[in-house]
């Protein structure tokens, strides 16, 4: 009887009404994404980057652990003796359609050369755009070297 | 003579355009607000880029249509194919010839107003037949049969709310069951049939959670998974017309259409079109809100509230209605 009584006056029904009433109200979850964006970690494995010491000398000594250690194969390089001796590469490429973005390049790196930065926005509009030489790899260490240094401070207790 | 006719043929064209414009334009807000309130209940933003808050969405979202490509299956039937997104848009415009916004503000203030609105709102499953039968595919035609299965069986408990408000007013005359409830709105004493006539309301434009003709995530679109472009757009103006229409013959039936809620000084200034306005808002509120709110009916539960739920307790309420007024004399004439 009570049961009959409770579906005849909808009563279950108003319930559910009312609750969602009450989150129309509430706070949004969601953010206006291109325009604000949300917090990103300092340890985030973004887009790759070479980067460089102080004095513009590139810090890449091609010891080609991270091509070794890489498990998607996407990183080759090529390296001989430079004129003033120093062990530098020639080639440095990264397959960023097959890269999975584990950071065990960044991890391997002993001199904290190769460095997943915190840019994830760098779609292309071709698949060839997306393997990087080693050109572009420096350029994205110059062009974001300040925040990738800051995450790598941020980050240094627990290395 | 001939100058007589082309004057009345000038002024009829005004008056359609006067109420056909407005609804088409209140179509393209009502898909925005349906898009942010249901953005809002899921917490979501919903449209905010287009025009300030978005409001211009629906504008340009009928201009990407329109500018895409027409495609018509080979397999198809393409006259009927064609026809259909063109029959359910008129049919839903054609409602309107009726509807008084405001005392004397109707295209043709018939006697048969609210059996014309019936027959329209019943033609509006023929659009969705015919696509789904002319697209010559399995979806459309799952969706065209429950369509038509779900709409005859809502119509016959509309068909007997409708008597009941009838039995109260005494007139098939849309203006006159406004005036009708002048004292009281019908939505008070009959707020039962109220309800049932929301929800029947509900199952005859195919809202949810009885939107099982074009059931996304059984159906892929339903009925118009075929359509495309210009017809596809055509679909989606017919269904929200007549969820305006069905909204409108809910606040002419039971909110007392014009008339304000009060007859008292500040709230009987306000012209009657802006009541009417307001009360058709509400509803569709009402229709949005309820989506926001449940999930879909199963076919069988949809088949079992319309037959053994409705059938018997709209039927039970005429009897009831008509026994209490020939009891007290109440009958209207």
């Amino acid at each position: 009887m009570f049961k009959l009584i409770k579906s005849f006056t909808l009563f279950e029904l108003i319930q559910g009404l009312l609750l969602t009433f009450k989150y129309i109200f509430k706070s949004k979850v969601t953010i206006n994404y291109p325009h604000e964006k949300g917090p990103l970690s300092p340890r985030f494995r973004g887009e790759h980057a070479l980067r460089r010491y102080p004095s513009g000398e590139e810090r890449c000594i091609a010891c080609k652990l991270c091509e070794a250690v890489c498990p998607a194969q996407a990183i080759t390089i090529e390296a001989e003796p430079r004129e003033d001796g120093s062990r530098r590469t020639t080639r440095y490429d990264i397959d960023m359609t097959k890269c999975i973005y584990c950071g065990l390049c960044q991890e391997s790196c002993p001199v904290d050369a190769i460095v997943e930065g915190p840019n994830f926005e760098f779609a292309t509009e071709t698949r060839e755009e997306l393997i990087y030489n080693k050109d572009k790899l420096l350029e994205n260490g110059d062009r974001w070297e300040q925040e990738i240094a800051q995450n790598i401070h941020l980050d240094r207790k627990y290395r | 003579m001939t100058y007589d006719i082309l004057i009345t043929g000038l002024i009829i064209i005004a008056q359609i355009l006067a109420v056909v414009v407005p609804v088409l334009i209140s179509v393209a807000f009502l898909v925005y607000a349906e898009r942010k309130v249901l953005a809002l209940i899921q917490l979501r933003r919903g449209p905010n880029i287009v025009g300030p808050f978005g409001i211009l969405q629906s504008f340009a979202d009928a201009l990407k249509l329109i500018t895409k490509e027409n495609i018509i299956p080979s397999g198809s039937n393409k006259i009927v194919f064609i026809l259909a997104p063109i029959i359910t848009m008129v049919l839903s415009l054609a409602g309107w010839a009726v509807i008084p916004f405001a005392p004397g503000w109707v295209v043709s203030d018939i006697n048969v107003g609210i059996m014309y609105l019936f027959a329209v709102s019943s033609l509006g499953v023929y659009g969705i037949i015919m696509a789904g039968w002319a697209s010559n595919s399995q979806y459309p035609f799952l969706g065209a049969l429950r369509s038509a299965a779900q709409m005859v069986s809502y119509e016959v408990s509309i068909g007997f709310v409708i008597i009941t408000v009838l039995l109260c007013v005494g007139s098939l005359n849309l203006s006159k069951i406004v005036l009708a409830q002048q004292t009281v709105w019908f939505a008070i004493p009959l707020l039962p049939m109220f309800i049932i006539f929301f929800i029947s309301a509900l199952a005859e434009t195919n809202r949810l959670p009885f939107d099982l003709p074009e059931d996304e995530s059984t159906l892929v679109a339903g009925f118009f998974t075929e359509y495309s472009s210009a017809s596809f757009v055509l679909f989606f103006l017919g269904e929200y017309a007549s969820m305006i229409l069905m909204s409108s013959m809910t606040v002419i039936l039971f909110l007392g259409g014009w008339l304000p809620p009060f007859d008292v000084y500040p709230l009987n200034v306000v012209p009657g079109v802006i009541w009417f306005t307001v009360k058709v808002i509400f509803i569709l509120f009402l229709f949005i809100w309820v989506r926001g709110t449940f999930p879909r009916y199963r076919y069988d539960q949809l088949m079992r509230l319309g037959w053994k739920v409705f059938l018997p307790f709209s039927l039970f309420w005429v009897v009831a209605t008509s026994g209490f007024l020939v009891y007290f004399d109440m009958l209207p004439n």
